[in-house]
């Protein structure tokens, strides 16, 4: 049987009996509201339009942050590997700030930035930047050896090796850290609109939550989770598949 | 003469700062147009020569001359083919040929010249293949063809062949014979593998180990194509077996594990 196959009839199944159980009363309805409520409450979302200002919104400080976190990365994780003072310095610092979580960074971020958008994207390119720079650093410090020796003896060097060689032979980890980064980057937006102003999914949910909306806080919550499996899937794991078989790291 | 290392010593330090004479008094001459093959067992310093002629190492003492000019850094009258192809991965046979070119030529006259070197080695018909779609022989080649393009007065080789099995590289050595006798190039060729020194060059460069030194240098003087030469094949075989009286353990040990196919 297909994955895909599989996959489908698990979902019909936990729904089946997700709805059953309501049916039945297995529990109350404030408690676990039943699927087709969830899905009624996703549907009047998306034709009142707020669930789709909601997704934009999200979408709009996503980007913004992971491509900030995905620049500033590269760059802190080129000189991290390059300089070894630098390492031996402000690498010690980012890997201490790497296990923050970086919603912890919220209170922080809303003293210098307000209330608004400029506090949750902060705290979304904290969350990708540290992940980001520590695969860089690895990707570059793991170049192989041999591709160096071999270049040299091609007439390549200083800037030109770095740029030809070095750099692309250390994609693999780039495209890692890329995938990281969004994990992280999303999961730090969705705590970030938990806490703060609309619109945004995190807001939406929080907002479902207040007035005792659990149907559409169950709908927003699979929402976040099809949104993150998607473009992990498709779009992430999709290039470092290729990446790998190309760079013939694939087992 | 055209490669010339004068008394040559290299020593590496360990951990503990202890010194460890990886090469000592090496005096080694060869001639433009050779093919030379340095034999020796495992860890006496061949690839730390050949790394020096090539420019990658420096040596503690001694200098290196190549066509009247001293070593000091890699450069590319000196191409070097290693024991794994280092091809890069993220470029298509063509463009990994075209790499030691961007510089100096267009883009077309780069890509004639990669697709007439690929010939030379018989791989014309992989130009877009990717290196991780080719088998190992022909990354090999392909990495023969990448060091010929740049035109190199020298052609330095660690262990070529090393991984690759019995047959393809029996293959490789006939090639490789052809293109030394079209190209002309000096060779170097590191191998641990006696009947391929045998096989392939005017003179073999005996070495002994800790620390590495020149035990003998033969000439090979059997007329090729050497395949008709069983004999005298066999017999310098086992002249240089009498005379690595010392190393032959180590040897015998070496040639059972590559001659197994590593
Ligand atoms: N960068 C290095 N630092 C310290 N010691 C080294 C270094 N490179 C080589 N050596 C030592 O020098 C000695 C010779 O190494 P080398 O690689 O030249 O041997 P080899 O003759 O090529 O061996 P093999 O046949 O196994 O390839 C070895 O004992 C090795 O441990
Ligand atoms: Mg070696």
């Amino acid at each position: 049987m297909k994955p895909a196959v599989k996959r489908i009839i698990f979902f019909a199944a936990l729904i089946v009996f997700w709805e059953l159980g309501s049916r039945f009363e297995l529990w109350h309805e404030t408690i676990l509201p039943s699927p087709v409520s969830v899905y009624d409450s996703l549907v009047a979302g998306f034709a009142d339009m707020t669930l789709v200002y909601d997704l934009a919104a999200s979408f709009r400080r996503l980007l913004i942050g992971l491509v900030a976190a995905v620049i500033i990365g590269t760059g802190v994780g080129i000189l991290l590997a390059r300089s070894k003072t630098a390492d031996e310095t402000l690498g010690t610092l980012v890997l201490a700030l790497q296990s923050v979580p970086s919603i912890v960074w919220l209170p922080l971020a809303m003293m210098w930035f307000g209330l608004g958008e400029g506090s949750i994207i902060f705290v979304v390119i904290l969350g990708g930047t540290f992940v980001m720079i520590l695969n860089v650093r690895t990707g570059i410090k793991n170049v192989d050896p041999l591709f160096i020796k071999a270049a040299r003896t091609m007439g390549s060097n200083g800037l030109d090796l770095f740029i030809k060689v070095i750099m692309p032979a250390s994609v693999p980890y780039f495209v890692t850290g890329a995938r990281l980064a969004w994990a992280f980057a999303w999961r730090a937006l969705m705590a970030g609109e938990l806490l703060s102003s609309g619109p945004g999914l995190g807001y939406t949910l929080r907002y479902a939550s207040d007035f005792g909306n659990m149907s559409l806080v169950i709908g927003v919550m699979i929402i976040i989770g099809v949104v993150g499996a998607i473009v992990d899937l498709m779009i992430f794991q999709r290039i470092e598949k290729n990446v790998l078989k190309r760079w013939g790291l694939e087992t | 003469m055209f490669i010339e290392a004068k008394q040559i010593n290299k020593v590496y330090f360990d951990k503990n700062n202890k010194p460890n004479t990886v090469l000592k008094d090496i005096d080694l001459s060869i001639q433009q147009g050779e093919f030379v093959s340095i034999l020796g067992p495992s860890g006496c310093g061949k690839s730390t020569l050949l790394s020096m002629i090539a420019g990658l190492v420096s040596s503690t003492s001694g200098d290196i001359i190549v066509d009247g000019k001293k070593v000091i850094k890699p450069g590319k009258d000196r191409g070097m083919v290693f024991q794994q192809a280092a091809l890069f991965p993220w470029m298509n046979v063509t463009e990994n040929v075209m790499f030691p070119l961007r510089k100096e030529m267009s883009k077309k006259e780069g890509m004639e010249r990669a697709q007439h070197f690929l010939k030379m080695v018989q791989l014309s018909n992989y130009p877009s293949h990717y290196p991780h779609e080719l088998s190992g022989g022909m990354q090999q080649r392909v990495s023969i063809a990448r060091s010929l393009a740049m035109d190199p007065a020298v052609l330095l080789m660690d262990e070529p062949f090393g991984a690759l099995d019995e047959q393809t590289r029996s293959r490789l050595h006939g090639q490789l014979e052809e293109i030394w006798i079209d190209t002309k190039k000096t060779i170097v060729f590191v191998t641990h593998s006696i009947s391929e020194s045998i096989k392939l060059s005017d003179r073999i460069i005996v070495m002994g180990t800790r620390p590495g030194t020149i035990l003998t240098d033969i000439t090979v003087d059997i007329p090729r194509p050497r395949e008709q030469h069983r004999q005298e094949i066999a017999a310098l075989e086992e002249q240089i077996m009498g005379l690595l009286k010392k190393e032959i353990d180590k040897v015998i040990d070496e040639e059972q594990a590559y001659e197994a196919g590593s």
